[in-house]
């Protein structure tokens, strides 16, 4: 039988995440709308989930989170396009977590989960992961899907609320509706008087919502693909933007937790007989894995924590960081295989014909590590609880503080707060748990809890360690064969594992961003093979893409180099795709590129990763100094469909960038004795800003597809840099971070 | 003890050794100061002591005292903005924007003391700021447009 009629019934398959009892609300649950999760009172209206309207203005939901990435105003942005409202005269609302707010790019675009859709046998699994999804309600932020998932639904909303408007003003006015106008959030009659559209909202409530409007042609576009001013920079500029860590709730205590610092391991015996003596500390109590310290203020709790004696157990990965290294050299077995999506030509006839070229490369662990460190606060009463906290996934967390509590999800109501960042992190919800966990033992007292840095970043789910082998072959000046073999624990079973979802089947994670590459070598395999007993780990922006970009690019340029043959020049003639092949185009016109060492000391690198549907190209430029090696410049370009914003856009793809060289750089996570290392940004800073190059950005937009552009500037960051370096100083380097055995400026 | 604060004067019952962060955060409702690593390796809680850019989470509250402290949220306001926050809001440097308040304050030391400052000067003072997301091409040119600014006024 096949794995996937080995999974039990009533377990609906999504990609390769099973939902178990996922299926029993059948397929005509799915292609019902769900229901609009707004509620209304007097004089309010809410067309659609996404624009509440009553006698105060037009609220506009914007139901993917923010972690810094603006969409709460690509959101806005998007429903404003066809709703014909002016974006400084609107309020944002996240909305409550409900079904109506279901990711549909995470279930069409990532069938095996953030993998984007290829061909018929793909096109085959969408609709049913699509359906599943609607079931699941899965209102997640990832994968850079927002604005694939919100281009033509968020429009759809914006339209069909706007006919609503009219088809009130017309009841109103007695005038015929094809003679309305709209403008600047009016309703305008043809004797030019307007009505406001929040003066509609008591015809609103009795009026049939327009469905199935026709979209406004680019050309009409107001908004998007124009700059625009994010609904949130002033706020961001002025101090005045409350984040999570910033909300206060009448009545709330201040806490932290003591884990144990091997992650995952139990709380042996303990003694907080001093702590509890600490000015300001009123409670410690035992919470899984830990303790958590109860205060008056953030500070008096951190010192309590440090001031409390505990025994803690082992985990269940190796204490060394050794260990980790041999469990990924021990998976490449066929017991361990886990996947083989690419296998053209004969690879092993290629390779038995002439010598072969073999190299070894690793990418560590890595901290996710946002600067604003993670914080929820959880108020629980005796039927109900109530959540404020910066989330990505919403509806996971409602579920667990339900568990936790004892009570129905329906009544768990989340407050969604801005985010300082994520990066992946806030896909977990562990401190919501803590949080929940403290606060059922104090009912009706709000509980803030506040990890500190290092509680943050030992007890982050870092970004999958990852080691690949390359064995190629090149004649006649031409690259000819590749063999890549990736070895990863897998981040979505680990992740799904979590939330109680099992992961049957492959985890495409394990070689996103190398076995779907556009380059049509004439022998190229790529296998996967699934390490296991590994730390915990979970998804880091671009995900399995952020190291097999890196051991993909990174193999082309070894071959390149042994075949004599120019790193752009060769990708130019083995490139597959002519999206991806603009892209290149772009990087080698913008650089003016004239080859990898236009002089000496000098070294310039190329590298193309396709991941989460975007051919992102880049070349980066390294000069060799006294001081060490300086990235001067970078050059990218990335072929999105449409950009929404370009000025947004423009900063993305620059901090992308910066990200992706940053971390290969300087940073990884190794574990000494079971817990993680380093413990705050002294060891794991990713770049500063003397070390930031020029950055100039194309925007490509030669695409059918709208995509979403938070991660796909990552992965061909450290293998352009990779090549940089090998061009300026001749070392090939095959581990990261690059200054185990470089230095940098 | 008293502290003065965006020259507003507070008598707080803390600590001597509570860090300034956290008087101003949690005692006294400064919420624009932002917690980042507690150790002086972000910068994300500057303030200016005595006109001085300083990390508050290395600051104990009683060394504090006497002193004119000055957050975020006194060097200008949404609608009366210091210069450098209009440069900020111009070029859309924020991304999360939790790392913006300290990169802000310590630019203003920086001002302070370089009207017209280079990049290689930009790049020395705002080493120790970090910025998670890379807003970094975007902070520097604020900060030149900012200058630009205030020397034209």
């Amino acid at each position: 039988m096949s794995r996937i009629g080995t999974i039990a019934r009533r377990t609906f398959l999504v990609g390769s995440v099973a939902v178990v009892g996922g299926a029993a609300f059948g397929v005509y649950a799915a292609r019902k709308p769900h229901p609009n999760p707004l509620q209304t009172g007097e004089g309010e209206a809410a067309i659609t989930p996404y624009v509440r309207i009553d006698g105060g203005g037009v609220t506009l939901i914007t139901p993917r989170a923010d972690s810094g990435q603006g969409v709460y105003h690509v959101q806005a942005a998007l429903i404003a396009e066809e709703l014909d409202v002016d974006l400084d005269a609107i309020a944002i609302d996240p909305g409550p977590p409900a079904p109506a707010y279901w990711n549909t790019a995470l279930g069409a675009e990532a069938a095996e989960f953030m993998v984007p859709a290829q061909g018929a046998m793909h096109n085959a699994t969408e609709g049913v992961v699509t359906a599943a999804m609607k079931l699941m309600g899965l209102q997640i932020t990832g994968g850079s899907t927002s604005v694939p998932d919100g281009f033509d639904k968020l429009r759809a909303a914006g339209a069909s609320a706007r006919e609503t408007l009219k088809s009130a003003a017309a009841a109103r006015s007695g005038v015929d509706v094809t003679l309305l106008e709209t403008e600047s959030g009016h309703v305008i009659l043809p004797d030019g008087s307007r009505i406001a559209y929040p003066d509609l909202a008591p015809e609103l409530a009795e009026t049939p919502v327009v469905q199935d409007v026709p979209l406004r042609a680019p050309e009409d576009w107001r908004y998007i693909g124009k700059p625009m001013q994010r609904l949130d920079i002033v706020a961001k500029s002025t101090g005045t933007q409350t984040y999570g860590i910033d909300v206060e709730v009448e009545g709330m205590v201040h806490a932290t937790v003591l884990l144990n610092p091997a992650q995952g391991g139990d709380l042996g015996d303990w003694d907080a007989a001093e702590a509890l003596t600490m000015r300001g500390v009123t409670d410690i109590v035992p919470i899984t894995g830990g303790l958590g310290i109860v205060a008056d203020n953030t500070w008096r709790a951190f010192k309590a924590a440090r001031a409390i004696s505990a025994e803690w157990g082992a985990p269940d990965f190796p204490a060394e960081q050794e260990g980790h290294w041999a469990a990924l050299e021990a998976a490449f077995t066929e017991e361990a295989r886990d996947s083989r999506k690419r296998d053209d030509g004969d690879v092993e006839a290629a390779l038995a014909e002439g010598e072969v070229i073999e190299a070894e490369y690793r990418a560590p662990y890595l901290a996710h590590a946002p600067l604003e460190p993670l914080s929820a606060i959880v108020r629980v009463n005796a039927d109900s609880a109530e959540v404020w906290t910066g989330t990505q996934i919403p509806r996971f967390l409602q579920n667990n503080v339900a568990r936790i509590a004892g009570i129905d999800a329906e009544n768990v109501i989340v407050n969604a707060q801005m985010m300082g960042g994520s990066f992946g992190h806030r896909l977990e919800d562990e401190v919501v748990k803590h949080a929940a966990e403290i606060a059922v033992q104090m009912p009706g007292v709000p509980v803030k809890l506040t990890y500190s840095r290092e509680e943050d970043m030992i007890h982050d789910y870092p970004r999958a360690i990852a080691m690949g082998r390359i064995r190629g072959r090149v004649s006649e000046g031409r690259v000819q064969a590749l063999d890549l073999s990736i070895a990863q624990p897998s981040v979505m079973s680990s992740q799904m594992g979590r939330q109680g979802l099992s992961a049957p089947g492959p985890d495409s994670q394990i070689v996103a961003g190398a076995f779907e590459q556009p380059f049509a070598l004439p022998h190229q395999r790529v296998t996967g093979y699934r390490a296991t007993g590994l730390a915990p780990v979970s998804s880091w922006r671009s995900v399995g893409a952020s190291s097999n970009g890196f051991f993909y690019n990174c193999a082309l340029d070894e071959l390149i180099h042994a075949a004599a043959a120019d790193p752009l020049e060769e990708r130019l003639r083995l490139v597959s795709d002519p999206l991806a092949r603009a892209a290149l185009e772009a990087v080698g016109e913008m650089s003016g590129w004239s080859g990898p060492t236009p002089e000496a000391g000098l070294g310039r690198g190329v590298a193309l990763t396709r991941s989460f549907g975007v051919h992102c190209a880049q070349v980066v430029e390294v000069r060799d100094t006294e001081a060490g090696l300086r990235i001067a410049r970078v050059w990218v370009a990335a072929e999105v469909g449409r950009i929404v914003d370009p000025v947004n856009f423009e900063n993305l793809v620059q901090g992308g960038v910066i990200w992706g060289l940053g971390h290969a750089m300087n940073s990884e996570i190794t574990y000494s004795g079971g817990v993680a290392q380093p413990d705050n940004f002294h060891d794991h800073a990713g770049m500063r800003i003397w070390q930031a190059p020029e950055i100039e950005v194309r925007g490509l937009e030669n695409g059918d597809a709208v995509r979403g552009i938070g991660e796909p500037p990552v992965p061909p960051a450290a293998p352009a840099l990779a090549g940089a370096i090998f061009a300026a100083t001749g070392t090939r380097l095959r581990e990261m971070p690059f200054n185990r055995s470089v230095t940098f400026a | 003890m008293k502290l003065t604060v965006n020259g507003t004067s507070h008598e707080v019952d803390v600590e001597e050794d509570m860090p300034l962060l956290w008087v101003l955060r949690d005692e006294l409702g400064y919420k624009g100061v932002k917690y980042g690593c507690g150790i002086a390796q972000c910068g994300a809680c500057t303030v200016h002591l005595d006109g001085v850019a300083t990390r508050s989470c290395q600051i104990p509250a009683g060394s504090a005292e006497g002193a004119e402290v000055l957050t975020i949220e006194g060097l200008g306001q949404p609608d009366a903005l210091h210069a450098l926050q209009a440069a900020w809001i111009e070029h859309q440097v924020a991304q999360c924007g939790y790392c913006q308040s300290g990169q802000i304050m310590q630019a203003a030391d920086l001002l302070s003391q370089v009207a017209d400052p280079t990049d290689q000067d930009i790049d020395d003072a705002m080493g120790g700021n970090l910025c998670r997301c890379g807003t970094y091409p975007r902070i520097r040119a604020a900060i030149r447009s900012a200058a630009q600014a205030m020397k034209e006024v």
